[in-house]
């Protein structure tokens, strides 16, 4: 089936086009649009992001695979990325992750069999007077971070991110 | 409690919407601002000694007055809120909690310089903040600060957030351009300079948030009372972060001349109970580490360079007696290499043979010759590249080699770490591999 954006978000990328005077600097923006909507970065979302935007494909994959924001696989409905740079492996970053792992029964870079959490180490995301933290990007597009992580308190957050995202689509069956 | 400037709508609660940003003061610097001309206004922040807030420090006035007066077409004024020198996290206070006190700065400069189009580049990560932001244009373009005929003074300014899609190097300002205009964030070569050749190929001035939201407060009460704030060369009051195994990290805006020290006692509550200071670095990990006997140096630029290493962003990162010197090297190492964009050999592949180097080291598997041979890429990397990334990189390891040169003897010498590992299982990030 031919990919198209969702009534809301045409409306969207109609408003993200009109803020520059080109297209191509709407990429980075419609980029995430398509990400919200589509669940990854597929050869059929970039092919799609290029015939909205007027764009060679191959200029989409260039910048969809520099940037670190952009899945080009599936990822779980919700991405949890422990930051482990200095302050937070300071603070037990490290050791947030190994717990992670345990709990969710997954090694980084992998997704649970569910389909439900995806576990990643991920770089400085200027939370260092608040670490150890994580960042959970959900499959609707919303990005949350928790600070001041304890193991204790990520299976608080993990009880409740478990509830969040009982009703979210699956990255991978989005398109 | 001294009075504070930047950070004091912190603790008011709803300071993010314009009606309680009015309510204390909100937008009067904006309405004083164009009854002022441009060049007054350049004027009075060359007077302010306002630097850079994002860590190279370059005097904002001079920096505005390289960009034309004339041109033929739209001048833009660009935001760097990419946010991500590893210990930094100060202008996420400012966008999520005073939104407006930003755009006001944004307007102000515009006014001046004569700019038409502004982007709020903010790291994409950073949603809260760009919801704030958002949220905060939407209700500056409905009061008529921000459109057309601003003020009913046919001025025209248009003001959009951009989110980034996770590049450290889009912190840097040609790579922060090349981001916004929606290529890969990989530096330019300088010059020209973005006053001159900047974003769409136009005059744009890239400023950093803090040095921005510090506008207001200049157009308030004046440039040289902004200059009174500060210290000799370097006006104004700051937001200073402090971090690590220490009793209240946070962000904290201090008084001008305050030392490491004080600034780690007094508002980072000293050290954790039982945590020892074993180093420290003053702005961002890019700079080099310092040992317990500077503490008493002023946060400032000339003062910390005098110390051996620089002040940069102002965030302190501390670290105690438990710490092993060669993994913070091969960690942050790690992170450049990842962070790396590609573009230059020297960085590129230094700080892949740096990270692998130092693993090796802290694996227990280093020869002797391993440290001259660090010595030797940090000096092959270090200006031999277009942006300052690899520099970056070369600083800091040289500086942990050269200070704890003994931890990385030990550490050749005995085949092993002897400090605490950071996890049971893993050494260091895997992110880079």
């Amino acid at each position: 089936m031919a990919l198209a954006f969702s009534e809301k978000a045409e409306v969207h990328f109609k408003d993200l086009v009109s803020r520059y005077p080109n297209t191509l600097a709407a990429l980075l923006p419609a980029l995430h649009l398509a990400q919200s909507e589509f669940g990854w970065i597929s050869v059929e979302v970039m092919d799609y992001v290029a015939r909205r935007l007027e764009l060679h494909p191959t200029k989409v994959l260039t910048v969809a695979t520099f940037y670190s924001m952009y899945n080009m696989q599936p990822v779980g409905k919700c991405h949890v990325q422990v930051c482990t740079t200095l302050t937070c492996a300071l603070r037990g970053g490290y050791e947030i992750l190994e717990h992670l792992e345990e709990v969710l029964g997954v090694r980084v870079g992998e997704t649970s069999a569910d389909g439900n959490y995806t576990l990643s180490e991920v770089e400085c995301l200027a939370s260092c007077g608040t670490a150890p933290m994580f960042q959970a990007t959900f499959s609707d597009g919303e990005i949350e971070y928790f600070e001041n992580l304890s193991a204790e308190r990520v299976d608080t957050i993990l009880a409740d991110l478990n509830k969040r995202i009982a009703t979210l689509p699956n990255p991978a069956e989005m398109h | 409690m001294e009075e504070r400037f930047l950070s004091r709508n912190f603790d008011i609660p709803n300071a993010h919407t314009l009606a309680v940003f009015e309510k204390h003061g909100g937008y009067q610097a904006l309405k004083r601002a164009v009854t002022m001309d441009g060049d007054s206004i350049i004027n009075e922040v060359k007077k302010s000694n306002l630097r850079g807030r994002g860590g190279a420090g370059f005097p904002c006035g001079i920096k505005w007055s390289f960009l034309p007066k004339e041109s033929d077409v739209p001048k833009y004024l660009v935001i760097n809120a990419d946010e991500g020198e590893p210990g930094t996290f100060k202008d996420r206070y400012l966008m999520e909690l005073d939104p407006h006190r930003h755009i006001e700065g944004c307007i102000i400069a515009a006014w001046a310089l004569g700019i038409r189009y502004g982007y709020i580049f903010v790291r994409g990560e950073m949603q809260h903040a760009i919801r704030r932001l958002e949220a905060a244009v939407k209700e500056a373009y409905a009061k008529g600060y921000l459109g057309k005929n601003i003020l009913g003074k046919g001025f025209d300014f248009d003001l959009y957030v951009h989110p980034g899609g996770g590049a450290y190097i889009c912190g840097e300002e040609t790579g922060l351009i090349e981001g916004l205009e929606g290529k890969s964030g990989q530096p330019r070569m300088k010059p020209p300079f973005p006053a001159v050749v900047g974003l769409f190929q136009a005059p744009t001035i890239v400023n950093n948030v803090e040095t921005i939201s510090a506008i207001p407060f200049i157009i308030e009460h004046g440039g040289e009372w902004f200059a009174a704030m500060g210290v000799e060369k370097n006006g104004g009051p700051k937001l200073y972060g402090v971090s690590g195994p220490i009793k209240r990290p946070g962000v904290y805006e201090a008084r001008s001349g305050i030392t490491v020290r004080e600034l780690l006692e007094e508002y980072g509550g000293g050290m954790l109970d039982g945590h020892e200071l074993k180093a420290f670095i003053p702005g961002g990990s890019s700079c080099a580490v310092l040992t317990p006997d500077k503490l008493d140096a002023v946060m400032g630029f000339e003062t910390m360079r005098e110390a051996g290493s620089s002040l940069g962003t102002g965030c302190v990162t501390f670290m105690d007696t438990n710490t092993c010197m060669v993994r913070v090297a091969a960690r942050l190492a790690a992170f450049y290499h990842h962070e790396s964009c590609g573009q230059c050999t020297p960085c590129r592949e230094g700080t892949g043979w740096a990270t692998k180097v130092l693993d090796a080291i802290e694996a227990g598997r280093g020869r002797p010759e391993d440290l001259d041979l660090l010595l030797d890429m940090c000096s092959n990397i270090e200006g031999n590249t277009i942006c300052a990334l690899g520099d970056s990189i070369a600083i800091p390891v040289r500086s942990y080699i050269q200070v704890f040169r003994s931890e990385f003897d030990a550490h050749i010498k005995q085949g092993c770490c002897p400090y605490p590992a950071w996890t049971k299982k893993r050494l260091r990030s895997s992110v880079a591999a």
